[in-house]
């Protein structure tokens, strides 16, 4: 029987010829990430694993992107502790504010992750790698803790379901209206422990942006880990990116898989995620008027320079509704600059758009864009779950950055192709 | 070992941005997220827990973030055991790992309801409901799971056999 992707990755970590779905096996890690609010907590848990230093200075990432710049005191308590944890050991991939971007955008960009690697990561959206050909998962904090100590995490290996994509997306539909399509239509237990592997003709038409969008809401849908395969492109971001060399591994043809989509990339239009589940999807054929408080262009998910440029073509020449807030954050630093350079900030400032320093803030209710009681978002977040913005009786719908940018404008969820 | 407690019966997808919303996650102390653990979705969970007490949900409880505040915050409020017809995978981990006991049961979830007294056997997995007279068996763990438990969690785990 032949071995998936996921398989073959986790085979080689953990010194075996090969795996099978329900398998325990303790793999080798080339990453362990943190960020500011899960990292104090395996700082804390890091003693009791007995090791007097981490297996690995440069195998450790740690990306204070949460409540930094720091929003309050106990916050600014908690980026000091991993401050201090991070020269204490010498980290060298700690990245300091003015530095730093959210975690999932950096960790590529910086070409800290390549294909065939095994990262962990105490942030569910760690999944965000697989994107580059990587089996990568999100953790909790004592399992980073038993990372950094031992280099080694425990996995069962995941059982994969097979999404073959085919064609290519038409304009204003992105890859998140792909993952929210499959979010829509599996539902957000619908991949439980599984891997989603996507594969078939239309991944090539697919940019290293949409990629990483799509595998980075893989937890949404319960999966272990999201992944694609790796080709020319994920070969020339990686290079551009200066990762190391890429292990390349493909899934057999007769690899198993306990089930298999086909979804017609081209057949695809705008979807909205509604209130209070990522697989409340509609799309803008069954679409109530839904008035907008606040729009967010950002996040892990979406504040890539693509993302950025689709919702500027949007927002160009036009302002945003009377009624409207939009907070723009570039994920990184590099597209922050790449964003200045070319123009988009003074579309986005026309607009009538507040441009943030990277940050994850408003995605988790966090700061620096927090809805009141009854107010509602449309964002280009990941989770629209109770309270997830502020209030408990705010809301939060999920969408692509075209359908944010045209909604910023009108004040209420607006289809890109229509404004 | 055992629990024993009244039922806190909730549905499908509890998330942790309701277990512990985002907004307390300035601190990590067990003590502080106990304070508002469940807040967003049953305000009154932090005046009635008691010692011993139980979480009964249906599927996926734990879905969403990593944050390992989620399990110390139910198990620093007290909940001895959280049972449900399914755990999304990291807050499976992240249970196991901190020491909070959590049961996958279907009958269990089939049979019991909000406020009933409940108590389970950790060694046979056996969870008796006082209330109405009933009994459900959990399915076990895989053995691997069961040597984390029993060493108390991954950590020391890892300092002994796993190393």
């Amino acid at each position: 029987m032949g071995m998936t992707i996921t398989e073959k990755i986790l085979a080689k970590a953990a010194g075996e010829k090969c795996v099978h779905p329900g398998q325990l096996i303790m793999a080798d890690l080339s990453m362990v990430l943190g960020n500011d609010i899960t990292s104090p907590v395996a700082i804390r848990e890091f003693p009791k694993f007995g090791a007097a230093d981490v297996f690995d200075r440069e195998k450790i990432a740690l990306v204070p992107d949460h409540f930094t710049p720091n929003k309050d005191i106990k916050a600014a308590e908690q980026a000091k502790c991993v401050r201090c944890f991070a020269r204490e050991h010498e980290i060298k991939n700690y990245f300091e504010v003015g530095d730093v971007g959210i975690e999932h955008a950096l960790l590529p960009e910086k070409g800290l992750v390549t294909a065939g690697d095994v990262v962990i990561g105490a942030d569910s959206h760690t999944c965000t790698y697989g994107a580059l050909g990587a089996f990568s998962t999100g953790v909790g904090s004592t399992d980073m803790a038993c990372g950094m100590a031992t280099g080694k995490a425990w996995f069962k290996v995941p059982s994969s379901i097979r999404f073959v994509l085919k064609g290519s997306l038409q304009k204003y539909v992105s890859g998140k209206d792909l993952i929210l399509h499959i979010i829509g239509m599996i539902g957000v237990d619908g991949a439980l422990y599984r891997s989603m592997e996507f594969t078939g003709e239309g991944v090539k038409n697919l940019s290293m942006d949409d990629r990483f969008t799509v595998c980075n809401m893989a937890i949404e849908a319960g999966a272990k880990n999201g992944i694609f395969p790796v080709d020319e492109k994920t070969i020339e971001y990686l290079k551009a990116a200066g990762a190391k060399d890429p292990v390349i591994f493909e899934s057999d043809e007769d690899a198993s898989y306990e089930m298999e989509y086909e979804i017609d990339l081209s057949a695809l239009t705008p979807t909205v995620s509604f209130p209070h589940l990522p697989s409340n999807t509609k799309t803008f054929d069954d679409m109530p008027e839904v008035k907008i408080d606040q729009v967010v262009i950002g996040s892990c998910t979406n504040g890539r320079y693509s993302d950025l440029e689709a919702a500027a073509e949007v927002l160009k020449g036009r302002h945003i509704a009377r009624d409207v807030r939009a907070i723009v954050i570039p994920a990184t630093q590099k597209i922050y600059r790449e964003a200045m350079h070319n123009g988009l900030f003074d579309i986005f400032l026309d607009a009538g758009c507040v441009i943030s320093t990277p940050t994850c803030g408003p995605c988790l209710g966090g700061y620096m864009g927090i809805l009141a009681a009854g107010e509602r978002a449309i964002s280009t977040t990941n989770r629209n779950f109770v309270g997830r913005m502020g209030h408990v009786e705010s809301e939060v719908y999920l969408a692509s950055p075209a359908v944010a940018a045209a909604s910023a404008v009108t004040g209420y969820i607006t289809d890109p192709r229509r404004i | 070992m055992e629990t024993r407690g009244k039922v806190f019966r909730y549905k499908d997808n509890v998330d942790t941005d309701v277990i512990i919303p985002a907004r307390y996650l300035n601190t990590s102390a067990p003590a502080e997220l106990a304070a508002h653990c469940m807040e967003d979705i049953d305000t009154s969970f932090v005046k009635r827990v008691e010692q011993g007490d139980i979480i009964v949900a249906d599927r996926n409880f734990g879905c969403g973030s990593s944050r390992e505040h989620a399990p110390l915050a139910i198990k620093a409020s007290g909940i001895g055991c959280v049972i449900a017809r399914s755990f999304a995978r990291i807050f499976y981990r992240n249970a196991i790992n901190i020491g909070l006991p959590i049961l996958e049961c279907e009958a269990a979830c089939d049979g019991i309801k909000e406020g009933d007294i409940v108590s389970v056997n950790f060694d046979n997995g056996v969870i008796t409901n006082e209330t109405k007279g009933e009994s459900y068996q959990a399915e076990p763990f895989p053995p691997f799971m069961q040597a984390l438990i029993k060493a108390g969690g991954l950590a020391s785990y890892m300092a002994g056999e796993g190393r």
